[in-house]
């Protein structure tokens, strides 16, 4: 439902307390340009002039002219506060006289190039903090500053340009400035002014300013500062109207408004809207005015208008029911709140008495809109799919107990009215007055018909009983006829005002229920992100607010099928006529099942669930004894429901597709790294045991012994290399078919140390191995087959990556819980930045390091084999001594049963 | 028989692995004979009578196991089988079965060559032969419970000795961890592998102290140990 907002004829606070902290302090103004030449000093200078003429106190605080003339020239005739200069590290340095400027206390100072860096030792490092200082003595000041050095599109033009610019200007400088003018030339004007000469170019960034200068880059320099300019020119309108409480509309954006009424062209009224909203890139609203006829309407029309607001929001609409009196004020109000600038209402097919008695709400619109355009559209059609589903008759039975009521209390009046004429002797006057109690109660205690009735029906007691002659219903005297007929009139009157009260009354309580429900619905579903825990909330929540057994079927993803997700209560089960009912209402899209005009057979009700993405699933429902209908309210409620479900059923599943593409992502990225380590690690040895062998083939007896073993050699060491390449990728299959059949165990893990050091002896030839086990270190718990692995690829992987003759120190120390094993190398390390990823399969530390071919997946099966059995392996650099060092925990092996076996 | 080419049998269905295996032998004295499939695996040991036998378990027709089981029927020819490194459990459910020894596929020329060594002494051992067993700085002289290293005698508590004397038994043969259990625990103990890793861990810290991969206790990672025969000092 809408909030009002407060009524717009008031200057927003806000907007002054703003306006008034700028009072006091200088006013900046910036001549924003995209580049550099546009001519931004130039027109400072000009309207710095402009000021000085009209007689201000303008001086110039620092211009760079470039020794252009035309610049030049127009310096001329100010005052220019000379530089300071001051001798900085041996150089002089000339910077703006900050402090001169202050004592000279100017009106308006000119400052150039705002970005400027000063030089160190200066007051403020930047030159904007300068200008800062400036304002807040109460001077104002022209400066210029390129597009390029706002902070927050600093990134922005250097991905353009790809030149990074060092200086730049928070944007709250160009937020807080009072004015921005925007000094713009075409990209051709500017490039032929660089050509000849007028823009200065420091030359030792020549090169790198030719680049920057590509029409390419300006064009969207200028974009950029166009678009900064107007952002800002966007916001001081906002500013000026709500300071200066001007009524909208500010044509700073379009913004569409849909009116609709309970008319079948609704529908494609909003369909317009959204196409005339989409040519203007407009934002999009639909309103529905809820006035006191809203009671009057059918229960078909009803359905219409909630439906045309399904629709609206269906199609993105900011879809809102407004409460109000008159249309055509309600919406004006709105439009005008909200800077609507197009209304698109439908033309009135009614005929011209209904104008004349209602009248003519785009009459109205059209005399009062201002400057919003109002298009009155013929819509035909009747686009919204057609009710198919039976609801409760709303044909109130005749409230007898009402009329009853209602006369009683007339009677009683009557016998009250009979003892004051009694007591009073004949002050009929005022009799007839009291006889609008009991109309007046009825109106408001059972609504306008019963009202009516009494009305009636006291004119009637009143002449029946007090105007004479008594107890007949003629009348004698002529001024009784006027007493009577005043009575009458006043009764219907009073009576139909006091039932459209409480009609309104009853309709803002109906929303306010119904509003409470959905925004307690949405509060529960909102929170879910898991697709089955929405289901369950919102078949709970859909059942307990209607009093209905809910089935949710969504179609199965692989096969299309639907099938039941959701169910409350949970037992509940589908026959097969619910099953084809469910069926064609998610083919259909239609209504479906008891109580619809499709299948109604069927024990459920089937609706379809839709989004704006499409069919999303079905909603089945029962009521427990089968035979009560929905009413229209809750009809209605029950379809805001389906919409919220629909909602909140699409959103978990984006989630799940966000979540299943990235594993796909990942997935692939895993995929080509395997790839890229099968065709490397099994090409590699094949090559070289190929060639080696061919070598020899092709050489029979011509190389000598030693010559034959080396190649042979190669042809061992190539093929142990892809043997544990191999290896190593069984064992990652292994690992990840959950095959491993961990047997933790008693295990000595001097013993494993010793078995995999045997293992990788030729390997590890070239390095000395340290080996400082303890003698009297504990058992460990482990699974020794599986620990042998991991120390054999821990030992590969250090000898891959530790220089010949390097030290290899394998160390154990245990404590009562755990034992470490550490194998430190001497070699390079790990970069920091790859620590955590080592571990990771297929990954190989300084990918396309020809020495360390290695397979990247020995690390990732250590750690998978180690955490098998319960331990941890971690990776770390030496501190100072470099190298990388691999830990290893197991926990200790309890003791085992039999103590002394020396026996 | 000292005449005699000692005669293998070789069976596997890999015609590859028979190529090298059929020219790599003869030049250190061996006879080749080929089967490419258990029956006529079980047939050619019954008619060529091979002095051992080399057996890849993954054949065509049969699986390795039921050759050995029906091998150990009717012959004790020693067995030598083929198997794939991660493949723990078929290699000792072949030990079991009454095979020799294994050797793990890929396997190195010189490793299998051993296994052939140990294997045919095995077999000439079961003729009866006890002499003094020699590796490296050790020698174990069984029937007088002497065990010298380096010139000096170690003395061994009763159960290292048990151990120690099977391992010699089985010298350069692998032997599983349950025929060491049952020997020197007795058959109640078999699975009580912690026993045997701690008497290995004393029985080790008394022959070789300082522990390096010329160590001639080797462990069978999963199978068991094997004493392995050095050359003397």
């Amino acid at each position: 439902m809408a909030t009002r907002t407060a009524a717009p004829e008031r200057p927003s606070p806000d907007a002054l307390l703003e306006a008034a902290g700028r009072e006091g302090r200088g006013k900046l103004k910036i001549f924003l340009g995209a580049a550099p030449g546009v001519g931004k000093t130039y027109e400072m200078l000009t309207q710095g002039r402009r000021r000085r003429l009209e007689g201000a106190d303008v001086v110039i605080g620092v211009v760079e002219t470039h020794g252009r003339l035309e610049t030049d020239a127009l310096t001329k005739g100010f005052e220019i506060i000379p530089k300071k200069r001051s001798l900085y590290k041996g150089h002089v340095v000339a910077e703006m006289d900050l402090d001169a400027i202050l004592q000279r206390h100017p009106a308006l100072v000119l400052v150039d190039e705002l970005a400027h860096t000063n030089a160190e030792g200066s007051r403020h490092p930047k030159r904007y903090l300068d200008v800062e200082e400036i304002l807040a003595a109460g001077i104002d000041v022209y400066t210029t500053v390129n597009i390029q050095h706002i902070e927050s599109l600093n990134d922005v033009v250097a991905q353009i340009t790809r030149i990074h610019v060092r200086e730049t200007v928070p944007d709250r400088v160009l937020d807080e400035a009072a004015e921005i003018e925007l000094v713009d030339t075409t990209a051709d004007e500017l490039l032929q002014r660089l050509k000849e000469g007028k823009v200065y170019v420091k030359a030792q960034a020549e090169r790198a300013l030719r680049h920057f200068f590509s029409p390419g880059n300006i064009t969207a320099l200028r974009e950029l500062a166009l678009r900064r300019a107007a952002q800002r020119v966007d916001r001081d309108m906002v500013e000026y109207m709500q300071a200066h409480a001007i009524g909208g509309p500010w044509p700073a954006g379009e913004h569409v408004l849909v009116c609709i009424n309970e008319h079948k062209s609704s529908a494609e009224l909003v369909r317009r809207g959204r196409r005339l909203a989409d040519s203007f890139k407009a934002s999009f609203t639909v309103i529905y005015v809820e006035a006191s006829r809203h009671l009057a309407l059918s229960e078909v029309e009803k359905d219409r208008v909630a439906d045309t607001m399904r629709l609206a929001q269906r199609l993105g609409a900011e879809a809102l029911t407004l409460p109000g009196r008159e249309v055509a004020n309600t919406i004006l109000e709105y439009a005008r709140a909200k800077n609507v600038t197009q209304i698109l209402i439908g033309k009135s097919e009614r005929s011209r008495w209904f104008e004349l008695l209602n009248g003519s709400v785009v009459r109205d619109l059209m005399r009062d809109s201002g400057a919003i355009s109002i298009t009155a559209v013929t819509a035909a059609g009747d686009a919204v799919a057609p009710k198919t589903v039976k609801t409760a008759s709303q044909a109130e039975e005749w409230p007898w107990s009402d009329y009853a009521k209602s006369a009683g209390a007339v009677a009683v009046t009557a016998a009250i009215a009979w003892l004051f004429n009694a007591a009073l002797s004949h002050a009929l006057g005022s009799i007839g007055m009291l006889f609008l109690v009991p109309v007046l109660l009825s109106a408001v205690s059972f609504g306008l018909r019963p009202a009516l009735f009494a009305a009636f029906f006291s004119a009637l007691c009143y002449n029946f009983f007090f105007l004479p002659p008594l107890y007949t219903l003629t009348i004698a005297d002529p001024n009784n006829v006027l007493s009577f007929g005043v009575l009458l009139f006043v009764a219907v009157i009073a009576g139909n005002l006091a039932a459209r009260v409480r009609a309104q009354a009853d309709l803002a309580a109906r929303r306010a229920a119904v509003a409470g429900e959905l925004f307690n619905f949405t509060g529960k579903v909102t929170g879910l992100a898991r697709l089955d825990d929405i289901l369950w909330a919102v078949s709970f929540q859909i059942a307990s607010m209607l009093k209905c057994n809910v089935v949710i079927l969504l179609p199965n993803r692989a096969t299309g099928q639907l099938e039941i997700r959701g169910v409350y209560p949970p037992e509940d089960e589908l026959s097969a006529d619910d099953i084809a009912a469910a069926t064609w209402s998610w083919e259909r899209g239609q209504a479906t099942g008891r109580n619809a005009e499709t299948l109604p057979g069927a024990r459920r009700l089937f609706l379809p669930m839709r989004t704006g993405g499409g069919k999303v699933g079905v909603l089945g429902l029962q009521r427990p004894d089968d035979k009560t209908l929905f009413t229209p309210d809750e009809r209605r409620l029950l379809d805001a429901l389906n919409d919220q479900t629909a909602l909140a059923i699409e959103r978990a599943r984006l989630v799940e597709q966000v979540d299943e593409a990235k594993v796909v992502a990942e997935a692939d990225k895993l995929r080509v790294a395997m790839l890229t380590s099968l065709s490397h690690d099994l090409r590699t040895p094949l090559a070289s045991i190929l060639g080696a062998a061919t070598s020899l083939l092709a050489s029979l007896g011509l190389y000598d012994r030693a010559r034959t073993e080396e190649l042979l050699l190669t042809i061992r060491e190539e093929a142990e290399r892809l043997d544990r390449f191999v290896g190593n990728l069984l064992d990652m299959s292994r690992l990840e078919a959950g095959a491993l059949g961990v047997k933790s165990q008693w295990t000595d893990v001097g013993e494993v140390v010793d078995t995999a050091l045997k293992r990788l002896a030729r390997r590890l030839a070239g390095h000395r191995v340290v080996r400082e086990l303890p003698s009297d270190l504990p058992f460990a718990k482990a699974d020794p087959l599986l620990l042998e692995q991991a120390l054999v690829n821990l030992l590969d992987n250090a000898a891959k990556y530790a220089p010949p003759a390097s030290t290899i120190t394998i160390h154990a120390r245990a404590d009562s819980q755990k034992i470490a094993l550490t194998i430190a190398d001497e070699g390079p390390g790990i970069p920091a930045a790859e620590l955590s990823h080592i571990f990771d399969k297929f990954y190989r530390a300084r990918k396309g390091d020809l020495g360390a071919a290695g397979t990247g997946l020995g690390l990732s099966v250590a750690r998978g084999f180690v955490e098998a059995f319960g331990g941890t392996l971690d990776a770390a650099n030496r501190g100072n001594a470099g190298g990388a060092i691999f830990t290893l925990t197991m926990p200790v092996g309890e003791k085992p049963g039999e103590g002394d076996h020396g026996k | 028989m000292a005449n005699k080419l000692p005669r293998i049998l070789i069976v596997d269905d890999e015609p590859q692995i028979l190529r090298f295996l059929r020219t790599g032998l003869p030049p250190h004295g061996y006879e080749c004979v080929e089967a490419m499939d258990a029956a006529s695996a079980i047939a050619m040991a019954a008619e060529e009578k091979p002095d051992v036998i080399v057996l890849d378990l993954g054949l065509p027709d049969r699986d390795g196991f039921a050759v050995i089981e029906e091998l150990r029927k009717t012959s004790l020819t020693p067995i030598v089988v083929l198997s794939a490194r991660d493949d723990v459990a078929g290699k000792v459910k072949a030990l079991e079965l009454g095979a020799d020894d294994y050797v793990t596929k890929p396997f190195d020329m010189g490793e299998l060559l051993a296994r052939l060594k140990a294997a045919l002494r095995h077999g000439l051992q079961a003729h009866g032969e006890a002499p003094v067993f020699r590796s490296g700085p050790l020698s174990v002289d069984l029937v007088n419970r002497k065990i010298m290293l380096r010139g000096e005698e170690v003395h061994l508590s009763p159960k290292e000795f048990n151990l120690l004397r099977f391992l010699v038994m089985h010298a350069g043969r692998v032997v599983t961890h349950h025929q060491l259990l049952k020997e020197v625990w007795g058959p109640a103990n078999v699975d009580d592998i912690q026993y045997l890793r701690v008497l290995m861990r004393q029985l080790r810290r008394k022959l070789e102290p300082e522990s390096a991969s010329t160590s001639f206790l080797v462990t069978e990672p999963g199978v068991g140990y094997r004493l392995m025969a050095l050359p003397a000092e």
